[in-house]
């Protein structure tokens, strides 16, 4: 019982319940992106209005477990109005906590940024997440809504760089 | 309430008697796989302690008994289901999604050209959904689907005219999410009276009623092993054999040919012309010992306790919980099987199925490989508990115990 507590902590349940930045945005000029897991069925789909560098808002609709949608709900409560590069480095911090073995000791290639291992308590709400790292299977839950994120974000600095 | 003696049997299957501490094991999930019994773990092993060798090659003493123990575990298996020749129409598979895939191939692409019609059904599993799918993109040809009625049965009203001119009529015979048994004989009469041929997915029925191919006047029959007790890896597809004899082979290697020369081959006899490489012998032999053991317990007593097992489960599950919705028809000696799917309002299948976890309790949670279905039911995913012939009252009454602890969980 202690494990699943530590699981379904009562912010999990609040977010999953009362989901923050729930809903859509004109496209454009938002961006739109989705993501999915094949395992259950979950999907997610983002809504990013970036300008000038900062992510000024965004919406998520989709549906799925009590993980995936709190970690959505708590992503975007999380992420809204910081600047891009203040975003990646957020996720890799919150994708890091969600790895099973801890980020690697000396990490890898000298183009990928270095990831610092991440104390929970500096992520604030985010760190009630953690609990899920010792349910492998749900770790993809947890980090759905994060890579769809990532993925809208590079979409829309590749849009931008090629003047679209 | 039952003929079989479940404390007894539960005693021949390792995994479920295994001390697990103060967490004993509820496995209520079949449908995906069951557990193999002592005696097919036996039978394996005995094969590679005692008779390991290639099959249909070797001249010498244990490779004849090896090739002896296969071609008599396909017959076993050929009778099982009612074949009329099983020495020469059982073909052995990975499992019953490559059995499909060789029909979708083998026959299919020989068969099929562009415009034909394929008739399927929406409760269908990505096995028989998929291939057909690559066929249409491959060959355009069309698809059409038998609708799921409001009763959770194959609704058949339009059967006549969703079957005109179809080549190929594909549905399963037990779905897999729903625990409905489809009435087979109006769909293969339909499909007969059009001239198309009919492929019954039999993954879900095989292990848990009596099937006999040649009554039921189909086509072709796909079945896996590790569903009927059996080990995983090892599958089947029967099918008439004037069928099998006008299809080309489905993978070329070795075993599957009679004679290669530089600039062509000619294929095997039936069944090897379909069984290129050497095939999962220790697998197959296993299967057939779990062929023993289902015919020894008795299909009839294993459908009868399945019957009233479900019906127990149903009626304790919806008296406990008002927040339970199933998704399946009522229950029916011949028309439904052990299979239940619900969802749990304002519960998540995941979160339901990891809280039951921490009680030991496996129920198998999300879209069930079958996503076009769950569009139909309009969710995303369910819990699903699937029963068999090792479950008794104990392991219902776990669920429901076990949902209370979802309930209090989730309504804190």
């Amino acid at each position: 019982m202690n494990e699943l507590e530590d699981l379904y902590r009562e912010i999990i349940l609040d977010h999953y319940r009362s989901p923050r930045n729930r809903g859509e945005l004109p496209v454009p000029p938002a961006h739109r992106v989705e993501g999915f897991n094949p395992l259950c069925g979950d999907e997610i789909v983002i809504f990013l209005d970036v300008r000038d560098g900062v992510l000024e808002d965004l919406k998520i609709s989709g549906r799925g477990c009590s993980i995936s949608q709190s970690s959505a709900s708590m992503m975007s409560a999380a992420v809204k109005g910081l600047p891009v590069d203040e975003v990646h480095r957020l996720v890799r911090s919150f994708k890091s906590m969600m790895t099973i073995e801890g980020p690697p000791a000396n990490a890898g290639a000298p183009d990928e940024p270095t990831v610092e291992p991440v104390d929970p308590a500096t992520l604030g709400e985010l760190g009630a997440l953690q609990g899920v790292v010792k349910f492998p299977v749900r770790i993809k839950c947890a980090t759905l809504a994060w890579n769809a994120l990532t993925q809208g974000l590079d979409e829309i600095a590749v849009g931008s760089a090629g003047g679209a | 309430m039952t003929a079989l003696d479940v404390q007894a049997l539960k005693k021949e299957f390792p995994l479920l008697t295994r001390d697990r501490g103060d967490r004993p094991l509820v496995y209520l999930d079949s449908a995906a796989s069951a557990q193999p019994p002592q005696a097919v773990l036996d039978a394996m092993d005995d094969y590679y302690v005692t008779t390991h060798a290639n099959v249909h090659r070797g001249v010498y003493a244990i490779a004849e008994e090896a090739t002896r123990r296969l071609e008599a575990a396909r017959v076993k298996l050929g009778r099982f289901i009612g074949a009329p020749q099983p020495e020469r129409e059982v073909i052995f598979t990975k499992n019953a999604t490559e059995a499909i895939n060789l029909v979708a191939y083998a026959w299919g692409r020989h068969n099929l050209r562009r415009g034909n019609v394929v008739v399927l059904s929406e409760i269908e599993h990505h096995a028989n959904l998929v291939p057909w799918l690559m066929l249409k993109d491959e060959l355009g040809i069309e698809l059409r689907y038998i609708p799921l009625g409001r009763d959770f049965h194959l609704d058949l009203t339009d059967l006549d005219r969703l079957v005109a001119g179809a080549r190929l009529v594909g549905v399963t015979a037990a779905s897999n999410v729903l625990g409905t048994v489809v009435d087979l004989a109006p769909i293969v009469a339909a499909a007969h009276a059009t001239g198309a041929v009919v492929l019954v997915d039999g993954a879900q029925l095989a292990p848990h009623r009596r099937v006999d191919v040649a009554a039921a006047d189909i086509d072709f029959f796909a079945l896996t092993g590790h569903k009927m007790l059996g080990p995983t890896g090892i599958g089947a597809l029967w099918a008439r054999a004037e069928l099998l004899e006008t299809m080309p082979p489905f993978l070329g290697g070795g075993e599957m040919i009679s004679d290669v020369r530089l600039d062509g081959f000619l294929p095997n006899e039936l069944p090897w012309k379909f069984e290129a490489g050497t095939p999962p012998i220790a697998e197959a032999i296993g299967l057939g010992a779990a062929v023993d053991y289902l015919e020894a317990v008795g299909l009839d007593a294993i459908g009868a306790h399945e019957t009233a097992l479900v019906g127990y489960a149903l009626e304790k599950l919806t008296a406990a919980y008002d927040e339970i919705r199933v998704f399946g028809p009522a229950p029916d000696p011949v028309r439904r099987s052990g299979v239940i799917s619900f969802a749990f309002d304002g519960v998540h299948p995941h979160d339901v199925a990891q809280v039951l976890d921490q009680s030991g309790i496996c129920v198998r949670a999300g879209h069930h490989c079958a996503k076009p279905l769950m569009r139909v039911l309009g969710v995303a995913a369910t819990t699903r508990a699937s029963l068999y012939l090792y479950n008794d009252e104990s392991d219902i009454d776990a669920l429901v115990g076990g949902l209370a602890t979802v309930r209090k969980l989730f309504s804190r």
